[in-house]
């Protein structure tokens, strides 16, 4: 009982810091699926540098990407304040609750603004591209869990960049996997289409954000080649298991020495 | 010593280093320190006095030993210490999003404590450490001294058995010293067991009631302050100098100074090692004018903590 008072004051105190900066909020989860649909969905399109049936092809990426960059940031960004130099997270390590209930804390945080990131997508992408758009919805619960899960991967992989890189290294950790992870995440393109370069296929097997675009891609698009939606599922289903491990242990080591 | 709140039996911490190597940070240490006590580690930096104070605190590992505190094993049921504990780290580790106010009161949100409770405590701990006026501010905004007084009213919240301070004036400027040893020892009038590390002498002459002197990972003394002090060979000392030269005045001194354990003279400057040098004082001065001797000037230099460190060590106590 006392242990679930203090993870939701934990929370709490979260929501607050959040509630205070809600422009920061909006701005960091709202501009980047903004600028995704405008430039593939709207400018891209209307100039003629690709075909207007690009559009239908790239929303489930930029629905993943969006998903992704708004977990791991929501979950990185706020750990590197909390254990930076001053370590202020200390105060809720100290708490009477395992340190583990509060790691979880925060990917829960995360995903909560993965999930938001998400949600914005089809209001913007339906503003600025509907008439590029040729979407046939394949399960609607389908794509819930695979909303729910993407938003569970991302904080989850933010919280091990977050545990793992030091906070003035994270530009570097941006160049280095955050934007490679875009590029080799099936966005832009079906996995299937990798099959003509067949290392990269597979290698880019390694990447959640690959199974988080073609299961997407599979509810949302399914007249395009897709990755089979179980596939997909098991596919971040494992990277979350594998993550979370890694996640808890840097977790504890960066809280008891 | 009143019944143990804190026993350590054997604590030891070991880190693996990046050569390959292991250092002995806590090399074995037991004491025990009883309920309404203030007890102090005495040491210079890398002693082992933060590693102690982690290890208590649940924020560093024990490698081997025990430690329990209110009778709770530290290594078996760390969260059921958590709620008996509160900690004042060595940095300024206060909640820069939430102002003092909040800092305070989600603080005492973490471990349970109902809303009336914790809104009169806090504002109970503001004016304590004399904070009210400042308390819908940011931290950030605060002074060294605010910040620390802030951190020790945030601690203070739940109601803590006991209170660990990690060198809790350091940094900070003469006043501010002053004031937050003032609190330190209001706290302990009105119960408050307190642990402290220092590498500051006069804060753990002051403020301990024990104190464990501390290097290398090991504890070379525990006693009273007073009793450390007395233990101390070479005793206190009272430094005399004379306007003109006396030949005879060291064994005037020795006849007429009860107490006094011998003189070095050199030219008109003599050395007086006595073990209660407030008391003789009067008696050396008279001696001095008995005998028609002009002093130039008297000194008395009793014996420090640092003088303790000094003889355990045979290196000084640098802040």
């Amino acid at each position: 009982m006392s242990t679930y008072k203090t993870f939701l004051a934990i929370m709490e105190r979260d929501l607050k810091v959040m509630s205070r900066n809600l422009g920061d909020f909006f701005l960091r989860i709202g501009v980047q699926p903004l600028l995704f649909a405008f430039i593939f969905g709207y400018v891209l399109p209307t100039i003629g540098s690709i075909p207007r049936s690009f559009s239908t092809l790239v929303l489930p990426g930029i629905l993943a990407v969006s998903t992704m960059a708004a977990g791991v940031q929501g979950t990185a960004m706020p750990l590197a304040w909390d254990f930076g130099a001053t370590k202020e997270i200390q105060d809720r390590l100290m708490a009477p609750i395992s340190i583990r209930l509060v790691m979880i804390e925060k990917i829960i945080m995360g995903m909560f603004e993965a999930w938001l990131a998400a949600a914005f997508v089809f209001p913007v992408a339906y503003l600025i591209m509907w008439e590029n758009l040729n979407l046939h919805l394949e399960s609607l619960p389908l794509l819930i869990l695979l909303l729910v899960l993407g938003g569970l991967v991302s904080a989850t992989l933010g919280m091990v960049l977050g545990t793992i890189v030091e906070p003035m290294r994270f530009s570097m950790m941006f160049a280095t996997v955050i934007v490679p992870m875009i590029f080799l995440g099936a966005t832009y393109y079906p996995w299937a289409g990798l099959s003509k370069i067949p290392w990269l296929q597979y290698l880019v097997l390694l990447n959640p954000l690959v199974y988080l675009s073609e299961g997407y891609r599979g509810q949302l698009t399914p007249q395009i080649p897709h990755m089979a939606p179980e596939y997909a599922i098991l596919g971040i289903v494992v990277s979350i298991v594998i993550l979370m491990a890694v996640a808890t242990r840097e977790f504890e080591k960066r809280a008891i020495s | 010593m009143a019944e143990p709140i804190i026993q350590v039996h054997d604590l030891k911490k070991t880190y693996y280093a990046r050569g390959g190597h292991y250092i002995e940070a806590v090399a074995g240490i037991s004491f025990d320190v009883g309920r309404r006590e203030i007890f102090g580690l005495l040491g210079p930096n890398g002693a082992g006095k933060s590693t102690t104070i982690g290890m208590l605190t649940t924020t560093v590992r024990i490698t081997d030993g025990r430690a329990s505190i209110a009778g709770i094993d530290l290594g078996l049921d760390p969260i059921s210490v958590k709620k008996k504990i509160a900690v004042v780290p060595q940095g300024i580790n206060l909640d820069r999003s939430l102002t003092a106010r909040e800092n305070l009161i989600y603080h005492a949100k973490y471990f349970g404590m109902p809303k009336e409770e914790r809104e009169a405590r806090a504002q109970e701990l503001l004016e304590l450490m004399a904070l009210s006026k400042r308390a819908s501010d940011y931290p950030s905004d605060f002074s060294g001294g605010m910040a620390r007084r802030l951190q020790i009213a945030r601690a203070l919240m739940h109601n803590p058995e006991v209170l660990f301070l990690d060198e809790a004036t350091t940094g900070l400027d003469p006043q501010s010293r002053l004031m937050i040893w003032h609190k330190i020892r209001d706290l302990n009038d009105s119960g408050q067991t307190i642990f402290l590390t220092t590498h500051h002498m006069e804060e753990a002459d002051q403020l301990c009631d024990r104190v464990a002197i501390m290097d290398k990972g090991k504890i070379l003394t525990m006693d009273t302050p007073a009793r450390l002090k007395k233990a101390t060979p070479g005793g206190n000392v009272v430094d005399l100098k004379t306007l003109d030269h006396s030949e005879d005045l060291p064994n005037w001194l020795k006849a007429e100074v009860p107490g006094l354990d011998r003189v070095e003279s050199e030219n008109n400057t003599h050395r007086l090692f006595l073990d209660r040098p407030e008391e003789a004082l009067a008696n050396i001065v008279e001696v001095t004018r008995k005998h028609n001797v002009k002093l130039q000037s008297v000194q008395l230099h009793p014996v420090t903590l640092e003088d303790v460190f000094v003889h355990m060590t045979g290196r000084a106590l640098r802040e």
